[in-house]
């Protein structure tokens, strides 16, 4: 990984490292050159390696104590939250940690879609993070299952009848994912057992993302390639390590709000309601992180179709470094999609809040424009904006002025402050 | 365009938690008595939660079950504090089915602390049966299984009137404003003086729905006090090391010309 030679100064170091360069790593990860115009978007990075740590550490407590049974799983939900020794704590720290991981993950993409991230030369860093996030959804699905409430087993239904709108073998796809033929006992086992799984996948994903952002190094606010190391450069232990620190801390106290003054606030009170095959909720919603994609979902009137615009509404974002071809990587430096950016978060937090609404009337047809925007958004808008946009000057170092007349680098940081 | 954004964000946040809301249009907005256990420092009258458990008890446990509770609950800090003793002699009341014993015959015996509490019915099934086909749900975690929680299971208490006109009731349905759709099949449960407090508490409607209320809401969060206490520590610890880490964040970086 390191270009550089490491000499460990301790003869068993040597001999240690000699054998098993875990010391070259180390000496890596405190020394790589890291932008020092890095703002505070950048933190997530780090806040989303915790809350993957906590989410399995707290995951695998929860799992001395839980029972993958349909007819015992919800009573020892509530062993938990009364009889284990800080069970509650446990639990709502994993149940809101989902949300927060969620969260974080919205705006670590987000990042990225602004300063245009996912560019070359990190196009594999961008697909990698991507299939973590389709994993990251996969998982707090089938977690979300396992408490075994009404919304665990109806939104259990809902989502694996997605399967049926394939054609011809839909149908035995579904009883297959079922291991019955309906939501059962063998539903919950299995999903509890990939549910177990999944967070490993993602810790592996997770060091292959960072490692592939080890090789071309950290984008950064004005999106230019920088010598490393150099003036725009800073090691990444202290600057970067102290930086991120008090990031997480930040975001801990608001995940702190959620776990100990309102822990029940992002979930959904039927959930507290015992599954009940014979009893459908009058309303099936998906938790918050997953409403956008319901939205789309529900906004096709065909079933396959539907199902095909809510993947593909993912897939676009894997394909998306060929789909801004544009050299320019920051929105700093490209007004128009700059502007675009922003219709998108919107259209996207409509997409949210009408997947939150029965789909009937306005909704459904705010829903419908939304979702057309979604796809329109990177299939017509983001190609012309790549041949046709007038990009500003980019200054050519973080610290140096530039020559020529460009923006210069104080001006850059003031329009960065504005932002 | 951003503020626009992210005034909208907020919007949505502020929507979000009457979001469900919707499914229950027809029914009248929940009121609120004020309840001890609201806030940061948030903590259970335990008088409350006493009185609370003996409507439970006298009224409500007649159909609904609170199978996930054990009697030494009620003992427990931040509960009703019962004594142990006290404990004891509530559970003693209840006969639970033990065994096998020794001749492989399951007998009763009275209940122990360490008993949950017995249920009413001997299965759901039965339960539905006795109650004209609506089954009473089992209230452990009645408050967190309803939007409006506590607002709302006080309000449905003493939300039973007279039918408007124009709206027929079935037999064994009754009009409730609170309840989505106005109808529910359990009746009127409580009436003034229905319960002799033993605390010398004149047993109104309103005290008796308070004090039920109260109770289901520690069942549901027995632990909400210490989550509290422990919050408010947690938060506190997390702005004091915040703080130290800014100010070591600043001097570290004093190093470079870099701004953070």
């Amino acid at each position: 990984m390191s270009d550089h030679e490491y000499t460990p100064s301790s003869k068993f170091g040597k001999w240690f490292n000699d054998r098993l360069p875990l010391l070259t790593l180390g000496k890596h990860l405190t020394d790589y050159p890291t932008p020092k115009n890095l703002n505070y978007w950048w933190t997530f990075g780090g806040i989303l390696t915790f809350c993957l740590i906590t989410q399995i550490v707290t995951g695998l407590i929860l799992a001395m104590h839980y029972v993958a049974h349909a007819d015992l799983a919800f009573g020892s939900v509530e062993h938990i939250m009364r009889n284990v020794n800080y069970g509650w704590l446990i639990r709502y720290v994993h149940a809101n940690g989902a949300s927060m991981f969620f969260l974080a993950v919205y705006i670590h993409i987000f990042r990225s879609l602004y300063y245009g991230s996912y560019k070359s030369p990190r196009e594999i860093i961008w697909i990698l993070g991507m299939i973590i996030y389709i994993l990251m959804m996969a998982a707090a699905f089938m977690g979300y299952v396992l408490p075994w409430g009404q919304m665990s087993f109806w939104g259990a239904t809902v989502i694996t009848n997605l399967f049926s709108a394939i054609p011809l073998v839909g149908e035995s796809i579904v009883t297959w994912l079922w291991g019955g033929y309906s939501v059962d006992n063998p539903t919950l086992t299995r999903f509890f057992s990939l549910h177990y799984l999944i967070p490993f996948l993602i810790l592996g994903l997770v060091v292959l993302h960072i490692w592939a952002l080890h090789v071309p190094g950290n984008n950064n606010p004005i999106g230019i390639d920088l010598k490393k190391p150099s003036k725009d450069t800073v090691p990444f232990h202290p600057y970067i390590v102290i930086k991120d620190l008090f990031a997480l801390l930040i975001f801990l106290i608001v995940f702190a709000f959620f776990v100990f003054y309102s822990p029940n606030i992002l979930g959904h009170a039927d959930n507290y309601i015992e599954a009940n095959p014979m009893v459908t909720p009058a309303h099936i919603v998906p938790e918050w992180y997953l409403l956008p994609f319901y939205a789309i979902l529900r906004s096709v009137p065909d079933k396959l179709l539907g199902v095909i615009a809510m993947f593909g509404a993912l897939f676009i974002l894997v394909i998306l470094p060929w789909l801004d071809t544009s050299k320019t990587r920051s929105a700093i430096f490209r007004p128009l999609y700059k502007q675009f950016y922003w219709f998108l978060v919107a259209d996207v937090l409509i997409l949210g809040y009408v997947g939150a609404m029965p789909a009937e009337g306005i909704y459904l047809l705010v829903a419908r424009v939304a979702t057309a925007y979604y796809f329109a958004h990177f299939l017509i808008i983001l190609p012309i904006l790549s041949r046709k946009e007038k990009v500003l000057d980019v200054p050519l170092s973080i610290t140096e002025p530039v020559l020529g007349g460009a923006v210069s680098a104080s001006a850059v940081r003031q329009k960065k402050d504005k932002l | 365009m951003k503020k626009f954004v992210i005034i909208f964000f907020f919007l949505i946040i502020s929507n979000l938690t009457s979001i469900s809301s919707f499914s229950a249009e027809k029914a009248a907005k929940p009121m609120s008595p004020g309840w001890s256990f609201k806030g940061f420092f948030g903590t259970f009258d335990r008088a409350s939660l006493q009185r609370g458990y003996q409507v439970y008890t006298e009224v409500c446990a007649s159909c609904h079950s609170m199978k996930h509770l054990s009697y030494r609950n009620l003992s427990q800090p931040g509960g009703p504090e019962f004594s142990k003793e006290q404990v004891k002699i509530i559970a003693s009341q209840f006969e639970v089915r033990d065994g096998p014993n020794d001749d492989g015959e399951m007998f009763d015996r009275p209940a122990r602390p360490s008993d949950n509490f017995v249920s009413p019915y001997a299965n759901d099934k039965e339960a539905t049966a006795a109650n004209g086909g609506a089954y009473p749900p089992d209230m452990s975690v009645l408050v967190k299984a309803r939007k409006g929680g506590a607002d709302y299971i006080y309000s449905l208490l003493l939300g039973y009137d007279e039918p408007p006109e124009g709206i027929s009731l079935d037999d064994g349905v009754y009009y409730n404003k609170y309840m989505a759709g106005n109808k529910i099949k359990m009746s009127n449960p409580l009436s003034e003086g229905i319960v002799e407090y033993a605390d010398g508490t004149k047993a109104s409607e309103e005290q008796m729905a308070k004090d039920v209320t109260t109770f289901l809401s520690w069942a549901a969060e027995p632990h909400l006090e210490e989550r509290h206490k422990i919050g408010f520590r947690a938060i506190i610890y997390l702005i004091i090391i915040t703080i130290l880490v800014y100010f070591s964040m600043k001097k570290i970086w004093s190093r470079v010309e870099s701004e953070v």
